[in-house]
């Protein structure tokens, strides 16, 4: 049994029109696509904003509805689940939000936003909870003191790690995290990353790694599903994806990411050129008629491709 | 290139005023930017990237800010001048691009008034010529259907669409030097190399200089010809940016690159910076700023009033602490080393 598993996941939003309001058509968020999770790996899904990545996220969790398909968390189906038979598993499955701006709630001090959790799932009292908001206040690297100030007072990176702290009090199994580091300066990320990868191992935590940040998906994560409008382009472990991308949009993505050495940056343009090139000429033998991916295709017994 | 400088940024402090006593977040900031060149400002938030670009462009509320020292740009000392005085040069000489294209906009107007806004204060144009001048630049900055985006309002247009609005409306009355701060900060991957060759491209094409202010060391590695580094307020380290990447000496620089994912490397963990960019009220104002974030150090390294001093040609650090840095990890020292 597989610690989750995602089989054949629709997420369709209609789109009403005409007369009568009527459902015309569909927007196809998320079309079909099935990924496996191992406990204790970082899976990163992959793709440019609008390509269903944070979708997906959002409805494992539960905050979208799924239109078909199976979600399996250690063996149960999400989607079929009650409402109050899926409570048991909020607290097994966490999300970090990717606007550290509009996911803490402006009223609340901070004291009560890392509590919250802690409020709904357990009894404690005020002096231990205020021991544990303390406790996670710090591993994310914030001022103990300052669980008694409002969002508003903490810069976006502060916040996204008051973010973190909510999402650890739980100690959940799944981590899903939506861009937790893509409003984050780059010490601050750095430290972020290795607090997620430190916590990872400490309590054998699964990451759902949402990013468009490729450099970051490769440092963190084991596996990569690269999404393509709703669906899934290339997928395999971090090295296949990165020293041998089969598809062109895989290609695409990966030459778009800035080199850190400036002596390659006329070659880094020049490969950008090329590959854009291949991608205007040869946009049939990867895209069908309509402009979607192919079915993905084995090609080892990790790595699959999106080919006719 | 000419080696005239364009824009002179002679000890400009600018200080906000918090409880009636004034915090200098930009603190004795000396810096050239000449015509056709770019110079990127990198740094962690809190450093006074930002601080330092609004006061160049007199953004800061008056009341609440002092700024001294000298900028000069086409031999006029801007910190002297008058708003109204300003307002001339803002837009026309100067043209700014914003972090955020969506809060950029003003989302009650079309994208093609927005251009021609700055084109009607600043120029005589007739509305026909704007128009048409305001559908080559959405051309030039690649947009695929100028007329029909002519019409759309900002949030009919996607991120990367939105940015090279900003762009365009930045550089609508051609002006010499454009400050761009975290550009590309809020786009895709895919969208950021775009808007990267675009600016390259322009700027070639135009001859601007460009002030590039990001966190993002790729993008300087692709964009900037100088590069400096702020902390705290002040410029740590400032050089070529080949030789910045080369050999990086200030043990902030040093920081910074070994923090960043990058592609290349496979390391395990990343360098983390011990602590945080103190607050503008705690700031050490005295000896070394970064000294706290190194203490592995020992004190008698560093200097009691660093200055930024070139220790071989156009490359310039501040404290001698460089010459002892080693990361922690290095030596082994595991109780420095930041988890």
């Amino acid at each position: 049994m597989s610690f989750l598993k995602v089989n054949n996941l629709k997420v369709y939003y209609p789109i009403r029109g005409g007369f009568f309001r009527r459902v015309v058509d569909h927007v196809k968020a998320v079309d079909d696509i099935s990924f496996e999770l191992k406990q204790g790996e970082t899976y990163g899904l992959v793709g440019e904003s609008g390509c269903g990545k944070t979708t997906t996220g959002r409805t494992i969790i539960g905050l979208n509805k799924s239109t078909s398909g199976e979600i399996l968390f250690e063996g149960k189906d999400l989607t079929k689940l009650s409402r109050r038979d899926f409570h048991h598993h909020r607290q097994d499955i966490q999300m970090i939000f990717q606007d550290p701006y509009s996911s803490l709630n402006p009223r609340k001090r901070v004291l009560d936003i890392i509590a919250e959790p802690l409020r709904n799932f357990e009894r404690l009292s005020p002096g231990e909870e205020k021991r544990k908001v303390e406790y996670y206040i710090e591993k994310v690297g914030l001022n103990p003191e300052s669980i008694y100030k409002y969002p508003h007072e903490f810069s976006g990176g502060q916040r996204q790690r008051i973010g973190i702290a909510r999402a650890l009090t739980l100690n959940p199994k799944l981590i899903i995290a939506d861009e937790p580091v893509s409003a984050l300066d780059v010490s601050v990320q750095a430290q972020v990353l290795n607090f997620m990868q430190d916590i990872q191992k400490e309590f054998n935590l699964t990451y759902l790694f949402i990013s468009h940040d490729l450099g970051i998906i490769q440092h963190m994560c084991d596996r990569i599903g690269i999404m393509y409008r709703g669906q899934f382009v290339e997928q395999g472990t971090s090295k296949e994806i990165y020293s041998n991308p089969q598809h062109i949009y895989t290609k695409r993505l990966i030459s778009a990411i800035p080199d850190i050495n400036p002596e390659k940056r006329v070659r880094q343009v020049e490969l950008r050129q090329e590959i854009n090139a291949e991608y205007k000429n040869s946009y049939e033998k990867y895209f069908n008629a309509e402009g979607k991916v192919y079915q993905l295709k084995q090609i080892s017994d990790t790595h699959s491709v999106a080919l006719p | 290139m000419s080696n005239q400088p364009l824009l002179e940024l002679k000890n400009l402090r600018t200080s906000f005023r918090i409880n009636n006593n004034y915090y200098a977040a930009v603190d004795d900031v000396t810096l050239t930017i000449k015509e056709n060149e770019v110079v990127a400002i990198v740094g962690e938030s809190g450093c006074g990237k930002s601080a330092l670009a609004l006061s160049i462009m007199g953004l800061h509320p008056q009341g609440r800010t002092k700024l001294e020292g000298n900028v000069n740009f086409n031999g006029k000392n801007l910190l002297s001048l008058t708003t109204s005085e300003m307002n001339k040069i803002r837009g026309k000489d100067i043209g700014m691009i914003f972090q955020d294209p969506l809060t950029a906009l003003n989302p009650l107007m079309t994208c093609g008034r927005q251009i021609e806004e700055s084109m009607t204060y600043h120029t005589n144009l007739s509305s026909g010529k704007k128009k048409q001048k305001a559908l080559e630049l959405l051309k030039k900055v690649g947009i695929p259907n100028p007329e029909r985006t002519y019409k759309q309002f900002p949030h009919e247009l996607s991120g990367g669409m939105r940015q090279r609005v900003v762009i365009a409306i930045a550089i609508a009355c051609e002006p010499s030097l454009v400050i761009a701060d975290e550009p590309t900060t809020a786009l895709d991957v895919t969208i950021q190399a775009q808007i990267m060759d675009l600016l390259k491209d322009l700027q070639r094409q135009m001859k601007t200089g460009i002030i590039l202010i990001t966190h993002d060391l790729g993008v300087v590695a692709e964009m900037a010809d100088r590069v400096a580094v702020m902390y705290a307020g002040e410029i740590v380290e400032l050089a070529d940016v080949k030789t910045l990447f080369k050999n990086p000496l200030h043990p902030y620089t040093r920081s910074l690159l070994n923090s960043i994912p990058s592609t290349a490397s496979e390391k395990d963990r990343l360098h983390v910076i011990k602590g945080i960019v103190p607050s503008l009220q705690n700031l050490p104002r005295e000896g070394c700023r970064f000294k706290e974030r190194i203490d592995w150090i020992d004190d008698h390294n560093h200097e009691e009033h660093p200055i930024l001093r070139e220790v071989e040609a156009n490359h310039y650090v501040r404290c001698t602490c460089y010459n002892h840095f080693h990361f922690p990890e290095e030596i082994g020292d595991s109780k420095y080393v930041v988890s």
